[in-house]
């Protein structure tokens, strides 16, 4: 996510209010109007007397010409609100499991009919109690306390959240339940493992090395006579904004090991494993939020490149930790991404684009959002506010920019993931940061939408948009946002957080003609005013499907059968098993020749009518012998008797995906195991 | 600290205890005494319950917290609400300015930067009143002696990078090219300004700690100094 955006929340901001006791300041007598002086400011006087409701959600502007928008048929366009207990809809996925966040990482859990609630309001004076629309008084403050990103190790999954680390226990994920909640705040609480480490971005003003949640005391009401003297800029030590470094070898009680400071601390980062280095990890860090002053962290400058070449902006950061001593975790490069290397400037990039006609701010490329490398192939892709990046990571400490595109409709470049043979690139447009409703009948369908691309020779290629076809309401957050690929053999398929849009699982093996194959969504939160919420992350994990959901908390998915996607092929992707998962360190996925993989292979074949149905039929007739023999060496004879047809099938079929498959399945008859 | 002083019966870890504190107390106290009710029930439920806890700074240990901990949030400063109210001032201007393009000028370029200004500075200022009404505070600065005030009252002394009324009536009066030149060194210096009211923002004690306001002031560091080199670049087209 990021949440540097206009159209920020009608977020329950709200409730703040009632936890601040140093706001109160504020609210002191103000001292009488001088005589013969008025109190309207001119800005005041210009306003319309009626003025709209600040609260309530704005409805789309109209589509602009040329453009499509998303369906208003679709069952998920008009579900109830509800915060607990909103419609939910699914087609092709069960919901499992729901977790709700807890008490650790919520300011209180009510509900607006809540007599107490009510009643604070209404103590506090701010004579807007009733005003206030029904969901604000229900979320207070979510957004300091939002789930953000996921990791996974083992049995446990780690759910960042911007006020620090929830840690369950998924060993039977229908039955998740939480170990640890580790109280950490900075956001946005992106979050990684390693072996016995933790990582963790911290961007905002308020986290502190301590992990301290009080935050730093505001500067003392100035002088009177003094109100305008300009202050001096104030220093804190204590303040950290960076990657924290966490031991979990005790995973109920996680201990802070190294604390790597950057300037503009780390909305995401990126682990990176060469697989040269056994000794040393890396993380990419990328910063999105203002340079902070060299009194607070020497050396940060926040000048444009004109007049500081060595200014923080334009630029990513590299940590390097090295394993058996994470204490002496440190940045070892600055790489300068955005480099023209002809002239040699640092600015080299520019936006690549908006959404132009008035709509959306365009973005400059001066920071990255997110980076996922796939060290397999060698190569990161960068999704950088402006543009999307292809780089060079042989070098992990000095990645090169090999390749740059830009796209008409893109707004912010967010987030990328790689197909599982690096033929292809999903990026992602966060427009309106995540916190806009987006997904409107009137909300063009290429804007906000993935853009898939081909990769070819370290060149990239656009090839088509892929956005949740449901239309979603005025009260939904919702855009392209975080997801990962699902190990159906033969095919590529991604699932992916939609926020209050939903889960939605896109197959994109076709990069021209991608298809929804699966969803999951609930209606929004509220129905009047829209608050923050939906899902932050939605990514496969050893069988099941986790999403990460901003207000409520954690959801858990199983995939069923349809005839976009078969038993088959659910059973093949369960069959990977991964020690870890941090989705943007991707790893090559990779299937054992296990009958169940070849199965999937055999519906993918009928699926596509690459082959004749006598064959097909011959084809499940002989594994289901050879299942049912336990691997009998006869039985495997058959098998490999029919890989002859299957290879001469491979050189003339329509597709490379089907050609691909018929070898891939000849390779498992070959030789398949238990 | 001040508050809301409001007498106070609160039940905390089963004691009774009666005082005098702020609202915002009051408030947590009502509610975990709430949760604790209803996790005595839990108790004889589950026998181990999830752990909560609060590392310590690098090398330092972990110290773990009651189960009942809920969360709390960082204070917000006068700076916080200043920065606020002075970009509604600062945001209205722009949007003044904006109106003027469709009398003023034919350039399509100055037109539909115009127009992404003004529906971006409009959708923020509404997002800047949400922010400070829901913490009961004025919209406006009202207060004589505050940054953007005179003694007097009036907004003689400008946010940082506002356009003086002589240049607001200058622009008034140029059409055509002349206009396009005025308002786009206009809106780079306008912008520029606001990029300082969030160096400002984030220099001050205690500022931008506010999960809503720390995403909006990083937004329009962003978003305006993107936009001041696509002005600069038009602005080289004029000459």
């Amino acid at each position: 996510m990021n949440l540097t955006r206009r159209m920020v929340l009608s977020l329950a901001a709200m409730a703040a209010v009632l936890i601040f006791p140093e706001l109160s300041h504020t609210q002191e007598p103000k001292p009488a109007p001088a005589p013969g002086q008025t109190q309207t400011s001119p800005q005041e006087q210009e306003k319309p007397k009626a003025q709209a409701d600040p609260f309530a959600a704005q409805p789309a502007p109209p589509l602009p010409p040329g453009t499509k928008g998303s369906d208003v048929n679709d069952p998920r366009a008009k579900l109830k609100p509800g915060m607990y207990d909103a419609g939910e809809t699914a087609k092709g996925m069960k919901h499992v499991a729901f977790v709700k966040k807890p008490d650790a990482f919520q300011l209180q859990a009510t509900s607006s009919d809540d007599p107490s609630v009510q009643k604070m309001l209404g103590q506090l004076g701010v004579g807007s109690a009733e005003k206030m629309p029904k969901g604000m008084q229900m979320v207070i403050a979510q957004l300091a306390f939002a789930n953000s990103d996921f990791a996974f190790q083992g049995n446990h999954l780690f759910q960042g959240n911007f006020y620090g680390v929830n840690i369950y226990d998924i060993s039977n994920p229908a039955k998740t339940s939480l170990l640890t909640s580790m109280v950490c705040p900075g956001g946005q609480g992106d979050v990684s493992v390693y072996g016995n480490l933790m990582f963790m971005s911290v961007e905002m003003p308020n986290g502190r090395i301590d992990c301290g949640a009080q935050g730093f005391p505001p500067e003392p009401a100035p002088e009177p006579g003094h109100e305008k003297d300009r202050r001096l800029p104030v220093p804190q030590k204590e303040r950290f904004r960076g990657v924290r470094v966490f031991d979990i070898s005790d995973i109920k009680s996680p201990k802070q090991v190294a604390a790597v400071q950057t300037c503009r601390g780390s909305h995401t980062h990126t682990l990176v494993v060469d697989p040269n280095d056994k000794d040393n990890v890396y993380i990419y860090v990328s910063g999105t939020s203002f340079v902070r002053q060299s009194e607070e962290l020497a050396g940060c400058s926040g000048e444009g490149p004109e007049k500081d070449p060595n200014t923080a902006l334009f630029r990513i950061d590299v940590i390097k930790v090295p394993v058996a001593h994470p204490e002496e975790a440190a940045i070892v490069s600055h790489p300068r991404v955005f480099i023209d290397p002809r002239s040699g400037v640092i600015n080299g990039l520019n936006n690549g684009g908006s959404h132009g006609k008035g709509e959306e701010k365009p973005r400059d490329t001066d920071q990255c959002h997110d980076i996922t490398v796939y060290s397999s192939i060698g190569l990161a892709a960068g999704a950088c506010s402006g543009n999307g990046l292809l780089l060079d990571i042989k070098d992990p400490v000095n990645p090169k920019r090999v390749d740059a595109v830009n796209d008409p409709n893109y707004s912010y470049w967010h987030s990328a993931t790689f197909s599982n043979d690096g033929s292809k690139v999903v990026f992602t447009d966060e427009w309106g940061g995540g916190l806009g409703a987006r997904c409107r009948a009137n909300d063009p369908n290429k804007w906000g939408a993935d853009a898939i691309f081909n990769l070819k020779d370290e060149k990239l290629s656009f090839a088509n948009y892929y956005k949740l076809p449901a239309a979603q309401g005025d009260t939904e957050n919702c855009v392209a946002h975080n997801g990962s690929l699902i190990p159906v053999p033969g095919r590529d398929i991604e699932v992916q957080a939609w926020y209050q849009g939903g889960v939605s699982v896109m197959d994109f093996t076709d990069p021209e003609h991608p298809q929804e194959i699966a969803y999951f969504d609930r209606g929004p939160i509220d129905p009047k005013m829209l608050v923050l919420g939906g899902d932050w992350s939605a990514y496969w994990y050893n069988g099941a499907i986790y999403g990460s959901e901003i207000a409520r908390g954690l959801d858990v998915f199983e995939l069923t059968s349809t005839d976009l996607l078969t038993q088959n092929e659910i059973d093949a992707a369960k069959s990977v098993r991964v020690k870890e998962l941090n989705v943007q360190n991707q790893q090559k996925l990779e299937w054992q020749p296990k009958l169940v993989v070849a199965k999937a292979y055999v519906d993918q074949l009928e699926r596509s009518q690459a082959l004749p149905k006598d064959q097909i039929a011959s084809l499940r007739k002989a594994i289901r012998n050879a299942e049912k023999s336990h691997l009998k060496e006869k039985q495997v004879a058959k098998l490999k008797a029919m890989t002859g047809g299957l290879e001469s099938g491979a050189g003339t079929a329509k597709t490379h995906a089907d050609a691909s498959r018929m070898q891939a399945l000849a390779e498992i008859l070959k030789h398949p195991v238990a | 600290m001040s508050g809301f002083p409001v007498r106070e019966t609160s039940w905390v870890g089963g004691q009774r205890t009666q005082g005098t504190r702020v609202l915002n107390r009051m408030v947590i106290a009502a509610l975990l005494s709430l949760s604790q009710f209803a996790a005595v029930s839990e108790a004889q439920k589950a026998i181990e319950k999830p752990a909560v806890v609060q590392p310590g700074a690098p090398g330092e240990p972990t110290k773990p917290l009651p189960t009942d901990t809920h969360a709390k949030l960082p204070p917000i400063s006068r700076a916080d609400v200043d920065f606020m109210q002075g970009m509604i001032m600062h945001h209205s201007q722009a949007v003044e300015m904006t109106a003027l393009i469709p009398s003023h000028t034919e350039n399509g370029a100055v037109r539909a930067l115009g127009a992404r200004i003004s529906s971006s500075q409009a959708d923020e200022i509404r997002m800047m009143e949400r922010w400070l009404v829901a913490r009961g505070q004025a919209t406006s600065m009202q207060m004589p002696g505050m940054p953007g005030m005179d003694m007097q009252g009036n907004s003689m002394a400008l946010m940082p990078g506002m356009l003086s009324p002589e240049q607001m009536e200058a622009l008034r009066k140029a059409h055509g090219a002349e206009f396009d030149k005025l308002f786009l060194s206009g809106m780079i210096q306008h912008h520029g300004g606001a990029l300082v009211m969030v160096k400002d923002l984030f220099n001050s004690a205690g500022a931008g700690q506010d999960a809503e306001i720390f995403d909006f002031a990083t937004d329009v560091d962003n978003s305006q100094r993107a936009e001041i080199r696509i002005m600069q670049k038009l602005l080289e087209e004029l000459h």
